[in-house]
């Protein structure tokens, strides 16, 4: 049985993949028909459904919705209703992921990066909403039969059988992110039982195995310890392995390497590579760190203020970063080829409370090339420069 | 919310831009101001001040506001029910009362018929029984017939009469009087030995810290009411009114410094890490200046706040020990004494205005709880 | 958890040897010795005292010894099982509080289930739906409860049901039961007379637990592991009774602890209120007569069993906690 699941999971070709692949273990998934959930909650016509259509109508033809991505989201904006107003935490994000590589999301804190992973989730926290936009999961990757998640509702069953199923989840604090008071064997049976149909015991043999694919020696006993019993790195193996065994397509990695220390950090990066190879799974990773940027992803989308303002290849975005807050980041890290006594230049100004959003291009006032009359005023969009890069700035109107 | 976004609670004034800046908007704000701000937001909080606020005029104004000697025994008038002000005479307004009319009933009971043709005027600023107020003697109350001579007749019970036709209403306002003193005193007490051990605990640490520490847990631990009725208890019975006010004071007070002292411990061990004590010390300000100067002053809403919610347990407790008898004993007025005479459910079935003080009670101590929670909101200004 | 264990115990043992200190205190407070007193009362019932029988009982309980004898040998005489004589009782302390001593821990128990039962769901309820009609009733409850005296919700109480109904809900048992051997009717019969104690006795602890429950659910819900749980799809209520719940029950059973001495304070006044037979009710008794040696062993054991309480739920955390279970020695 656990073999089988062990398995690198085949390219997909039609339907859902969990039909056709690792047939013994999905026979006896849950079998929740996404598709079918989706037509029963559009009936519904929320908010968000509706307010989709609009973004439909009125988007650009820029920007379609590709069709070999395996996430696709589209016009995303998620707002915090708080006593002193609204705070636009996530303001019109667009980025597709595409199946088995990585998406890396960079940006400062408080630039709506976390937000935006928990929105495709629709696990964010009140105040928070999601007022707007589609999220385009396409397991199948054939064209026009992708599934907006936004339409299935969060609480539906069909979206909790993606949540943790096919899309899961890992996050910054390892230590803080797991229960104290249950055992770490319970905290990952729950996540398989919620998604398989397995027995107890083999729910119990899944777990240590995974315990053991992620690198925890003596995984069996592990499995009957309690979280502070582990340590930091241990913690974040446990919580990919708590992650990987329903087999996702997709991995949200919510900084998962910020809060341990270096050698860790790349021994849990090295873990992510290996298991996105051995499974065939794509990686949604969100950081404010370059380095690991640089050593993991695919694709990069830089974030500011709830907004993305460039997005495109890593290679691109290291070699010829277009927007001047990319440029301004990467001249701000240190390189082998910095001399001792030189000065790191730093973004001069510090990001302004979402509240108080400058008028025009939000990243005006601390832009090295700040146009006056054009960038105070208008709002630049997200447009191609090459056939690579897509920047949202004011420079590159017109090409 | 106008604040700085630097905590600084030992200096009075904070500034984020220097008012000689040119047209800046300068944003200053004392930490007073700041806590008082956001108490003002806590709505219930400040209707809750309200209430105290005027349970301590009464204490000041008792007498003022009374409209019978409290002391005054009516034989004829006992168990009189309340004869409610009214305002209006049809559309006219006119400050009366019916008369009351008393009767026997087949049990020979007394009863009281309301009788509204017979209205006894109620005259603002009436002349009455004499009292003493900061000094001088005066006979005008706030409400009154407007004569000092009055018979059991004629006189006005708003809030009716007890068993020995003593003017409830009168009573209750002299009663506030007492067992908000008995509070009062009590918290006196309590800030004074809870606020220096809990200082020295939290300065010192270590062994001392140790010892004040594990011997507030053990008082803690122990039922209250018992001992406090023991004691009282032990008070011989001949004590005067004033002997046996103190000595219940200081019962009532032996628990509440406990908390006092773990709040003040509490604030000075989070206040040892902050920066501007750091800042003191490597000034070389002595302790003695640091613990006055630098962090006493952001103590005070902590201590105003627990003081509060101490003073309505002390309430409590002194209606609690009255009502059974061992707290004050009558001749004194307190709202335990005016409940003692409702011990009795039978008396209370005849009688159940002799609840109202039960009403005052709950709530002083309501809005006490309400306000002491809204000062300890409040005077956390950066926290949340 | 064993240094956690004979920390507990260590500390029980102080608090229980500083109550009894303060219990010895109260005892000797009154002006005169008890046999002094003892005098009194068999001159008021006519016998007479003789000079030399009264030294001979001073020898007997050691009061003509130092402070520190009299009070080891008292403690010795109680740990030994001698409570000492009642004389308002006529009978020794032992026998008049064993007499009501189960009635006292039934009803002491059964409030503090009755609080625990009421407490959580609505202390859950009220965090998991902040801000909502429900939460706004909650807690101005809470806050009723937590203001008003017990004794003058039993007052009232009473005096409601005895308006509405005619019915004087006192006592613990319908006057055929008494004095009759346990039975099943027995006990219906008091589960019934317990339901109003136990429903007074328990609203300023239902208060301050609600509160307590809460504030830690609206803290803990806040926290990563529920996120954590969110992103493995479970729906919003089982993971909020499965994690954040089970935290916020930790200080639920230290509250537990805090409120006891409440309940064992409410207790004797409102069976003065409510007539009930428990040893509250004694020892108001004992109190008026200045009965020394009843109301100091009430003093005694009312402080001890709140002590012991106090110990039990630190070891229920200690159970329900594996961070505290499993704490290194």
């Amino acid at each position: 049985m656990t073999t089988e699941t062990r398995q690198p999971t085949a390219p997909l070709d039609s339907g859902f993949r969990r039909n056709d692949v690792a047939a013994p273990l999905d026979s006896r998934v849950r079998g929740n028909d996404v598709a079918s959930a989706r037509n029963d909650d559009m009936s519904g016509g929320n908010d968000v459904a509706s307010a989709r259509n609009d973004v439909a109508s009125s988007g650009n033809g820029e920007s379609p919705v590709a069709g070999d991505a395996i996430l696709s989201v589209r016009g995303l904006e998620t707002q915090f209703f708080t006593d002193e107003g609204v705070v636009r935490a996530v303001d019109g994000v667009d980025f597709d992921v595409l199946p088995g590589t990585t998406m890396g999301i960079v940006g400062e804190s408080g630039c709506g990066k976390s937000i935006t992973a928990k929105s495709i989730l629709q696990i964010v926290e009140a105040p928070g909403r999601i007022t707007n936009g589609e999220i385009n999961y396409n397991p199948s990757g054939d064209a026009g039969s992708a599934t907006d998640l936004l339409s299935l509702g969060a609480n539906s069953d069909a979206m909790r059988s993606i949540r943790g199923g096919e899309i899961s989840m890992i996050f910054q604090e390892p230590m803080t992110s797991f229960s104290g008071l249950h055992t770490f064997g319970n905290q990952i049976d729950e996540t398989l039982r919620l998604h398989t149909n397995l027995s107890k015991q083999e729910r119990f043999d899944l777990g240590v195995d995974w315990l053991a694919r992620v690198g925890i020696p003596n995984p069996t006993q592990r499995m009957h310890e309690y979280p502070f019993r582990f340590s930091g790195g241990q913690l974040q193996r446990a919580m990919i392995a708590m992650a990987m065994c329903t087999n996702p397509r997709v991995l949200i990695a919510d900084e998962p390497t910020t809060a341990l220390d270096v050698t860790t950090q790349a021994q849990i990066l090295d873990l992510l590579q290996r298991m996105q190879e051995e499974n065939d799974m794509a990686i949604l990773f969100i950081t404010h760190d370059l380095g690991v940027i640089s050593e993991i992803a695919d694709d990069v989308t830089v974030m500011y203020l709830g907004k993305v303002v460039e997005t495109g290849p890593v290679f691109s975005f290291f070699d010829e970063p277009k927007h001047p807050y990319s440029k301004a980041l990467l001249t701000s890290i240190p390189s082998m080829f910095t001399s001792s006594r030189e000065r790191l230049p730093s973004i001069s100004g510090s990001i302004p409370h979402p509240q108080n959003r400058p008028m025009g291009c939000a990243f005006h006032p601390r832009c090295q090339s700040f146009m006056a009359g054009t960038c105070d005023v208008g709002e630049p969009e997200l447009q191609s420069v090459n056939e690579e890069q897509e920047v949202s700035c004011f420079l590159y109107e017109g090409q | 919310m106008v604040a700085g976004s630097q905590a600084g609670p030992s200096s009075d004034v904070q500034e984020r831009v220097d008012p000689d800046e040119g047209d800046a908007k300068v944003e200053v704000m004392s930490q007073r101001q700041l806590i008082w701000h956001r108490f003002k937001r806590h709505r219930l909080a400040m209707a809750a001040t309200v209430i105290v606020a005027i349970f301590y005029l009464i204490v000041i104004f008792s007498d003022f506001l009374a409209t019978n000697d409290p002391e005054d025994i009516e034989a004829a008038r006992q168990y009189t029910p309340p004869q409610w002000l009214r305002v209006f005479d049809g559309f006219k307004p006119d400050l009366h009362v019916c008369r009351l009319v008393g009767s026997r009933d087949e049990f020979l009971r007394k009863v009281y018929v309301k009788d509204c043709d017979q209205k006894v005027d109620v005259q603002i600023f009436a002349r009455g029984y004499e009292y003493k107020l900061f000094g001088l003697t005066l006979d005008r109350h706030l409400l009154g017939v407007n004569d000092p001579e009055v018979t059991a007749e004629e006189a006005i019970f708003i809030l009716g009469t007890d068993v020995q036709g003593r003017d409830l209403y009168s009573r209750l306002m002299r009663g506030t009087r007492l067992s908000l003193l008995i509070g009062l005193t009590g918290i006196f007490i309590s800030i004074i030995v809870g606020t220096s051990l809990g200082a020295v605990s939290g300065f010192y640490g270590g062994f001392i810290d140790n010892l004040i520490q594990r011997s507030i847990e053990i008082i803690r631990s122990i039922p209250t009411i018992p001992l406090y009725l023991g004691l009282a208890a032990a008070f011989p019975a001949d004590w005067s009114v004033e002997r046996r006010f103190f000595a219940i004071t200081i019962v009532v007070s032996l628990f509440a410094w406990t908390e006092l002292a773990r709040v003040v411990r509490g604030r000075y061990l989070a206040m040892r890490q902050e920066d501007f004590v750091t800042a003191a010390i490597v000034a070389g300000a002595n302790q003695r200046r640091i613990i006055f100067r630098h962090m006493l002053p952001s103590f005070y809403s902590h201590i105003i706040a627990a003081s509060t919610l101490s003073l309505a347990l002390m309430v409590i407790s002194e209606t609690t020990l009255s009502f059974l008898g061992l707290g004050l004993l009558p001749p004194a007025i307190s709202y335990g004494t005016m409940l003692f005479t409702a011990q009795n459910v039978q008396t209370v079935a005849l009688a159940p205005w002799l609840l109202i003080p039960g009403i005052f009670v709950v709530v002083l101590v309501l809005a006490l709880n309400f306000m002491g929670d809204g000062i300890r909101d409040a005077a956390d200004p950066y926290g949340s | 958890m064993l240094a956690f264990f004979i920390r507990r115990v260590i500390y029980a043992v102080i608090a229980m040897w500083a109550v009894s200190v303060i219990a010895f205190v109260i005892i000797n407070l009154p002006a005169g010795d008890f046999v002094t007193t003892y005098i009194a009362t068999q001159l008021a019932t006519g016998n007479l005292v003789l000079e030399d029988e009264a030294e001979s009982l001073r020898d007997f309980y050691g009061l003509n010894d130092p402070v520190y004898v009299q009070y080891s040998k008292w403690i010795t005489r109680i740990l030994q099982g001698n409570l000492g004589f009642s004389f308002e009782f006529n009978a020794p302390v032992r026998t008049v509080l064993e007499m009501n001593l189960t009635n006292t821990l039934l009803l002491g128990a059964f409030t503090v289930v009755f609080i625990w039962v009421v407490a959580i769901p609505i202390g859950i309820y009220s965090a998991v739906k902040q801000y909502s009609p429900g939460d706004y009733i909650a807690t101005f409850f809470g806050f009723l409860g937590l203001g008003v005296p017990d004794f003058l919700i039993g007052l009232v109480m009473l005096w409601l049901i005895l308006d509405t109904t005619g019915f004087l809900a006192t006592g613990l048992y319908s006057h055929e039961f008494r004095n009759a051997p346990w039975s099943f009717g027995k006990a219906w019969d008091l589960a019934k007379h317990m339901i109003l104690p136990v429903a007074i006795l328990g609203t300023a602890g239902t208060a301050a637990l609600i509160r307590v429950m809460r504030a830690n659910l609206l803290d803990e819900l806040k926290k990563p592991y529920v996120t954590t749980a969110r992103a493995k799809g479970l729906t919003e209520w089982q993971l909020i009774m499965k994690y954040p719940v089970r935290y916020a029950l930790n200080p639920v059973i230290s509250m537990t602890a805090y409120i006891l001495p409440f309940i064992i304070s409410g207790s004797v006044i409102l069976s003065f209120v409510l007539d009930l037979p428990t040893i509250g009710r004694d020892f108001l008794r004992a109190l008026t007569a200045q009965d020394i040696y009843l109301s100091g062993a009430v003093i005694l054991f009312s402080g001890w069993l709140t002590i012991i309480g106090t110990f039990v739920s630190d070891l229920l955390l200690a159970w329900v906690d594996p961070r505290i279970r499993l704490e290194e020695d």
